[in-house]
């Protein structure tokens, strides 16, 4: 049996195990309608307004910076395992690599990117 | 010579197909089957030990005695908690996105379940076992950022927006040196696939053949994948005292018991890599010299999975002891630590870990 196979069987599990719960759940569990238990829970009272709305963002900078660094490590992954083989040569060319990188954090750093406000 | 379960899965495929004869396919039917059942099992009985240890433990540390009523010492308290669970109502709410509501439970489950078919529990026991093995656990255990995101943002409700925000920035962030403090040890072992790296580990681990880089690597892999399990201290995202529950507030019964279900099994999925990794998976604990031999061979007397399992549920306890003694961080401290201190050491202790390697390759040719 190859891995790819067993992949798929795995993520099916998933899909099938959740529905298989909230089925039982639906069928098993009591239910009663009530205006009161489809209010959105925040404190006890009212809420207002909807939640869809602006929210800080910081989370954005946070997001752009994490794209860069992830597709970073997808970059050096490939560079990791041959390693071996390309010695002081390949130290220096993941070098400038990383000199550009840092760079760029160096420049979020000084413009107070990494502060959270 | 020891029992091992591989020689009981072959035992198994070999009457499988006695019993089948020429249907090769009802044998792979079967064994899928089976595969699924076994991964199932295996989930849901250790996210129940997890919990029942969690309550106990967390019992401990405040002087408490923690559930004892159903069964001895409580051990059947997270069963019976699993089906009162299963028959607590589905709440739908007014106003939120039905759809994305209960698309993110799947998400989060198909993450963890597929992140959990990829962990080596033992010499030959492992599903998943792709040639870019551990990038592969990466990747897919993304899946589960998506899902919180989805929770928190279709509930419609502030908090839960709030809460998961908070978390897709921590995981995001904490996911880097996580990601880069296991670049290093792919470094050090020059291969992705998983089964090559534990076999790379067959004399010593590579938290020892890995010297200074390989300690810093690993305890910033420790600290990175506790962020991740959004425990501890870094619990922001479900902080109780000002947000309810985090992204997870509107969701009831069923719905919930699979976040709840997806947080533990993710502190033993983390544990799980990082014992591949660092501690060399099912590698028994070997002392490379001549006179250590007679405790090598009584080393490889305990069973491969007993060696995965209790490395795992070591570090599974490293994780609870520190989630129980230090007090949460607030979001500036937690992304300070991340962005100023965390990342900067990793990468520079990658590049450490990389002139090392070249050291080593200049002196073998």
């Amino acid at each position: 049996m190859g891995s790819s196979e067993i992949f798929v069987v795995v993520l099916i599990t998933a899909i099938v195990m959740v529905s298989a719960a909230m089925l039982i759940a639906w069928w098993a569990a009591p239910s009663s309608k009530n205006a009161q238990k489809g209010e959105t829970y925040e404190c006890g009272i009212p809420t207002r307004g909807t939640s869809w709305m602006q929210f800080n963002v910081g989370y954005y900078l946070f997001a752009i910076l994490f794209l860069m660094f992830d597709v970073e490590t997808v970059l050096l992954f490939p560079w990791a395992v041959i390693m071996k083989s390309l010695g002081v040569d390949g130290l220096i060319a993941v070098g400038f690599f990383l000199v550009v990188l840092v760079l760029g954090l160096a420049y979020a750093w000084r413009k107070g990117a990494l502060e959270w406000k | 010579m020891d029992f091992e379960l591989v020689n009981l899965i072959s035992w198994i495929d070999e009457s499988l197909r006695d019993l089948c004869g020429d249907a090769s396919w009802a044998v792979s039917l079967i064994e899928y089957v089976l595969i699924a059942i076994a991964f199932l099992g295996l989930y849901c009985v250790l996210a129940l030990i997890l919990i029942l240890l969690e309550r106990k433990i967390c019992a401990d540390f405040q002087c408490r005695i923690g559930p004892n009523r159903v069964g001895p010492w409580g051990l059947c308290q997270p069963i019976a908690d699993m089906f009162k669970i299963l028959l607590k109502e589905i709440i739908t709410l007014k106003n939120n996105d039905k759809f994305l509501f209960f698309t993110a439970p799947f998400l989060i489950l198909a993450g963890s379940l597929g992140t959990f078919g990829a962990l080596q529990f033992g010499k030959g026991l492992v599903g998943v076992d792709f040639n870019v093995g551990i990038f592969y656990m990466l990747a897919i255990s993304s899946l589960g950022v998506i899902g919180i995101l989805l929770a928190g943002w279709s509930s419609d409700n502030k908090y839960t927006l709030i809460g998961a925000m908070r978390s897709g920035a921590q995981l995001i962030s904490y996911e880097i040196s996580a990601g880069i403090s296991i670049l290093t040890m792919v470094l050090l072992g020059g291969s992705l696939n998983l089964t090559d790296l534990i076999e790379g580990q067959k004399d010593s681990w590579y938290l020892f053949q890995g010297h200074i880089p390989a300690i810093i690597a690993f305890i910033i892999y420790l600290i990175a994948g506790h962020a991740e399990t959004n425990r501890g201290p870094f619990d922001l995202p479900e902080a109780e005292s000002e947000l309810c529950a985090g992204y997870h507030t509107e969701y009831s019964g069923i719905t919930f018991g699979f976040f709840y279900l997806a947080e533990y099994l993710n502190m033993f999925i983390i544990a799980g890599i990082g014992t591949m990794v660092f501690l060399g998976g099912w590698q028994p604990f070997h002392i490379n010299y001549e006179w250590a031999s007679g405790f090598n061979e009584l080393m490889d007397y305990i069973p491969s999975y007993c060696w995965f399992v209790g490395k795992v549920f070591m570090l599974v306890l490293l994780s609870l002891w520190v989630r129980w003694s230090f007090p949460r961080l607030r979001i500036d401290q937690l992304l300070h630590l991340e962005w100023k201190i965390l990342m900067p050491i990793s990468l520079v202790n990658m590049l450490l870990m990389a002139g090392w390697v070249a050291y080593i390759a200049a002196q073998n040719n």
